[in-house]
C-alpha cells in the first residue's frame, strides 16, 4: 500500500467524524414549510401564521415548468419539515430531482412532510392518449387548480389536517386560524362568483391552457389557445389561422399569465381589437397580489373589465 | 448478440407495460419505473486529419468522434423509488462499433432516501460526483464533445463501481460533501488495484442565489487512484502505468435568467480546472518490455458560455487548453510537440421542445502543433419520461 493511499484512509475517516458531528439538526422554533408555488406559502402562512415559516420555490413571475434544481433550492428542502406542491407533475422537471439531492428524511414522498395539493382535488383534462406529439401533456390531468377558489378551500382543510399531525401542540392554534380563514374564504367565493355572473359563457383566448379550472369555475369558453400544442411557443402559422377563426367571433378576452412572453397576445390583439390582458394566477404575479384574496380580487378586475 | 436481442426485448416489454400503465388507471401512484430513451447521432467532418491528442496517457473512450455518419451511445435508462427507503437508476448503453452492437452498462445504482441527518448512499456503478462535467451523460452536454481536460486526464468521464456518501449541511447556503471509494477499474485508475478498492475521491460545493436572476456554485474534487498495469496506447505501442494517481479539480458555474425566468433567455457561464499528477513505471509492451520512471504533472481547463437569445435558441463558446508537462518525451513513437494543445468551439442548438434537440458545432484544434477544424451536426433526442432540469 502506498503512502498517498494511507493519507487517503485518514482523510476519509476524519472526513466520517467531522461529517457525524455537523450532522445533528438544530431544532428550530417554527415548523419550516417549503412550498413549491406562491399560492400554497400564502396558504400556509394563512393557517399557520406565527408558528410557521413559509417560502415559496417558484415567484409569482417565474414559470413553474422550467425551474432548475438550483443549489438554494437543494439547500433548503433540505432544512425544511413539510415540503407542499402542485404534484401530478407539474414540478416533474425538478420536484423529483430536488426532493432525492436534499438529502431530507421527512419530506419523501409517502411521508407526512409531503403533500401534494392535486391529491385532494379532482382533476381536469385527464388525456385518454400520452402521446408527445400532442405537446408537453400533463400524463395525470391538467395540475394548474390554483385559479378555481373552491380548490383552495379543499387544500386547505387538508393542509390543516397535516399541520396538526406534524405540530401537535400547537393543534388549536392551527383549527382556530383554519376556521377563521374559511370563513372568510367562503365568503369570498360567494362574494367573487356573483361579481363573475356576467362572464358567464362569454368566449376567452388563453396562451397556454393553464386557467381550465378558472374557466370550469366561471363558466367561460375557452375558444382557442395560443400555443398550438402546451408547452411549444405560439407559431407565425398558429396565430395566422386564429386569427382568421377569430375574426367572426365575439372574444372578451386574450389573457396570459405575468410569466408569458407577450407578443403573440399583442400580434392577435393588434389585429383584431380583442384586448390581450395578464390575469394573476398566483400571488406575487401582478401589483396588487399579496395574498391569496387579492389574486381573485384583481383577476375579477381585470376580467369584467379587459383593458391593456 | 444473443444478450444484445434479449436486453431489447425487456425493454420493448418494460416500454409497452409503461404505456399501458400511463393509458390505463391514471390518477394512482405510478409503481411503473420513469422509462426513457436517448438517441443521439452525429455527422462529423474534418480538415485534415482527424485530431489526436499525443503526449498524455489516455484511456477510456477519449477519442473524437470518427469522420462521417455515426452513432453516440443510445441510451436507455430506467429509475424508480424501490420503497419508501431506496431509489434504483439503471442506464444502459448501446454502441454500434463498425456494425457490431455492444451493450455497456453506463450505470446501475441504488441510493438511500431516508438517512438520518442529512446523508445519504449511494452504491453501484456510477458517474463518480466529481467536478461538474463530469456526472454528466452525453447527451446532455452543452456541446457536441467533451472537454478536452476529460478527454485527456479522465477517460472523457470516471465511472467505476463503488459506493458514495454524501452529506448536505442544515445552512441557509448550499454546502454539500461527500466521499467516495471505488474499485479501480476504470481510468484513470486501472487494475483493480487494493483489493478492489483502488480509487477514492473527495468533493465539496458551495451555491447559492445572488439576487432572483442570478445563481451559482463552486467546487473542489481529488481523485487518488491506483493503478496495476493500466493500459494506454502510443501512437505505435501499448504501454501500461503502474502507480498512484491524483487529480485535483476546481470548477464554478454562474446561471443567469431575468427573475429566474430561463424560458426566454438566459446565460450560464461554465469553467473547470483540472491537474493529474502520475508517478510510478511505465512499461512499453514491446519485444522485449521496456520499464522506466515515470513521474509528471499535466494540467488543463476550460471555459464555456452559452447563450440561449430566445425560446428554443442557444449559442456557446468554448475554449480549452492544455498544460502537458514532460509530454511523455523520450518515449518511442510520441510526438512531442512544444506547444499546448488547444480548441476552440462555437455552437449554436435549436431544442423544438424540452425533449428533442438539433445542433451545430464548428471545432478549431490546435493539438501539439497540428490544426484542423471539424464540423458536427448532430441531433440528441429523448422519449418517455420528462427528464430533470439539473443546474
Amino acid at each position: 500500500m502506498s503512502s498517498s493511499e494511507n493519507m487517503n484512509r485518514i482523510g476519509s475517516c476524519s472526513l466520517c467524524f467531522l461529517l457525524l458531528a455537523l450532522g445533528a439538526t438544530p431544532a428550530w422554533a417554527q415548523l419550516q414549510i417549503f412550498a413549491c408555488e406562491p399560492e400554497w406559502a400564502a396558504l400556509a402562512e394563512e393557517l399557520g401564521g406565527d408558528a410557521v415559516e413559509a417560502e415559496s420555490a417558484v415567484t409569482g413571475v417565474q414559470d413553474v415548468h422550467y425551474i432548475q434544481a438550483r443549489p438554494s433550492l437543494i439547500a433548503r428542502v433540505r432544512r425544511t419539515d413539510l415540503v407542499i406542491c402542485t404534484g401530478a407533475e407539474l414540478e416533474v422537471g425538478w420536484l423529483p430531482l430536488l426532493l432525492r439531492q436534499a438529502n431530507n428524511s421527512a419530506i419523501q414522498p409517502g411521508a407526512p412532510g409531503f403533500l401534494a395539493a392535486t391529491d385532494f382535488v379532482d382533476l381536469l383534462e385527464q388525456p385518454q392518449t400520452v402521446d408527445r406529439a400532442l405537446g408537453d401533456i400533463h400524463p395525470f390531468g391538467n395540475p394548474h387548480i390554483q385559479t378555481d377558489p373552491r380548490n383552495i378551500a379543499r387544500v386547505a382543510a387538508a393542509l390543516l389536517e397535516r399541520l396538526q399531525m406534524m405540530d401537535a401542540a400547537q393543534a388549536d392554534y392551527y383549527a382556530a386560524r383554519y376556521a377563521d380563514f374559511s370563513a372568510r374564504w367562503d365568503e369570498a367565493v360567494q362574494r367573487w362568483t356573483s361579481r363573475a355572473e356576467p362572464l358567464r359563457g362569454r368566449a376567452i383566448v388563453t396562451h397556454h391552457r393553464s386557467w381550465v379550472y378558472m374557466i370550469d369555475w366561471l363558466g367561460l369558453d375557452e375558444v382557442a389557445t395560443l400555443e398550438s400544442k402546451p408547452g411549444v411557443p405560439p407559431s407565425t402559422s398558429h396565430l395566422a389561422s386564429m386569427l382568421e377563426q377569430l375574426q367572426n367571433e365575439d372574444v372578451h378576452a386574450i389573457i396570459r399569465s405575468a410569466y408569458q412572453n407577450s407578443r403573440g397576445s399583442h400580434w392577435l390583439s393588434d389585429r383584431t381589437e380583442i384586448p390581450a390582458v395578464v390575469i394573476p394566477h398566483t400571488v406575487g404575479s401582478v401589483d396588487g397580489t399579496d395574498d391569496l384574496f387579492s389574486v381573485f380580487d384583481v383577476m375579477l378586475d381585470v376580467l369584467l373589465e379587459p383593458e391593456e | 448478440m444473443r444478450l444484445t436481442f434479449l436486453l431489447a426485448t425487456l425493454i420493448v416489454c418494460l416500454i409497452r407495460l409503461e404505456l399501458s400503465v400511463a393509458q390505463g388507471s391514471i390518477g394512482s401512484t405510478a409503481f411503473n419505473p420513469a422509462l426513457s430513451l436517448v438517441l443521439d447521432g452525429k455527422f462529423t467532418s474534418y480538415s485534415g486529419v482527424p485530431p489526436v491528442l499525443s503526449g498524455v496517457l489516455q484511456g477510456g473512450e477519449s477519442n473524437a468522434a470518427p469522420e462521417g455518419f455515426s452513432l453516440s451511445d443510445t441510451e436507455v435508462v430506467a429509475s424508480a423509488n424501490i420503497d419508501d427507503k431506496f431509489y434504483g437508476f439503471v442506464d444502459v448503453g448501446f454502441e454500434l462499433d463498425e456494425n457490431e452492437t455492444e451493450v455497456e452498462l453506463e450505470e446501475a445504482w441504488i441510493q438511500t432516501l431516508t438517512l438520518p441527518g442529512g446523508f445519504s448512499v449511494k452504491a453501484g456503478k456510477f458517474f463518480s460526483d466529481i467536478g461538474y462535467h463530469n456526472i454528466r451523460h452525453p447527451h446532455s452536454w452543452d456541446f457536441a464533445n467533451a472537454p478536452l481536460a476529460y478527454n485527456a486526464f479522465l477517460g472523457t468521464n470516471y465511472s467505476d463501481t463503488g459506493v458514495q456518501a454524501r452529506w448536505i449541511a442544515p445552512l441557509d447556503v448550499f454546502l454539500e460533501i461527500g466521499a467516495e471509494i471505488m474499485s479501480g477499474d476504470s481510468f484513470p485508475a486501472g487494475g483493480h488495484a487494493d483489493s478492489g478498492t483502488g480509487a477514492h475521491t473527495l468533493f465539496a460545493r458551495l451555491g447559492g442565489d445572488a439576487g432572483v436572476s442570478n445563481s451559482w456554485r463552486v467546487g473542489v474534487s481529488f481523485l487518488a487512484a491506483e493503478s496495476v498495469g493500466r493500459e494506454s496506447t502510443l501512437e505505435v505501442v501499448p504501454v501500461a502505468f503502474d502507480g498512484d494517481t491524483d487529480v485535483t479539480m476546481f470548477d464554478f458555474v454562474w446561471k443567469w435568467a431575468r427573475n429566474g425566468n430561463p424560458r426566454d433567455r438566459n446565460f450560464a457561464l461554465v469553467g473547470e480546472y483540472l491537474r493529474r499528477d502520475e508517478k510510478g513505471a511505465l512499461t512499453l509492451l514491446s519485444q522485449p518490455p521496456l520499464t522506466v520512471a515515470y513521474d509528471d504533472a499535466q494540467s488543463g481547463f476550460y471555459l464555456y458560455g452559452t447563450y440561449q437569445f430566445r425560446p428554443q435558441w442557444r449559442v456557446g463558446a468554448r475554449f480549452d487548453r492544455l498544460s502537458l508537462g514532460k509530454r511523455l518525451s523520450g518515449l518511442p513513437g510520441v510526438v512531442a510537440g512544444s506547444d499546448d494543445p488547444e480548441r476552440w468551439s462555437l455552437m449554436l442548438d435549436w431544442s423544438n421542445s424540452e425533449f428533442s434537440r438539433l445542433r451545430f458545432q464548428i471545432d478549431s484544434y490546435d493539438l501539439t502543433g497540428r490544426s484542423s477544424t471539424g464540423l458536427v451536426l448532430q441531433y440528441v433526442m429523448s422519449l418517455g419520461s420528462h427528464g430533470a432540469h439539473t443546474f
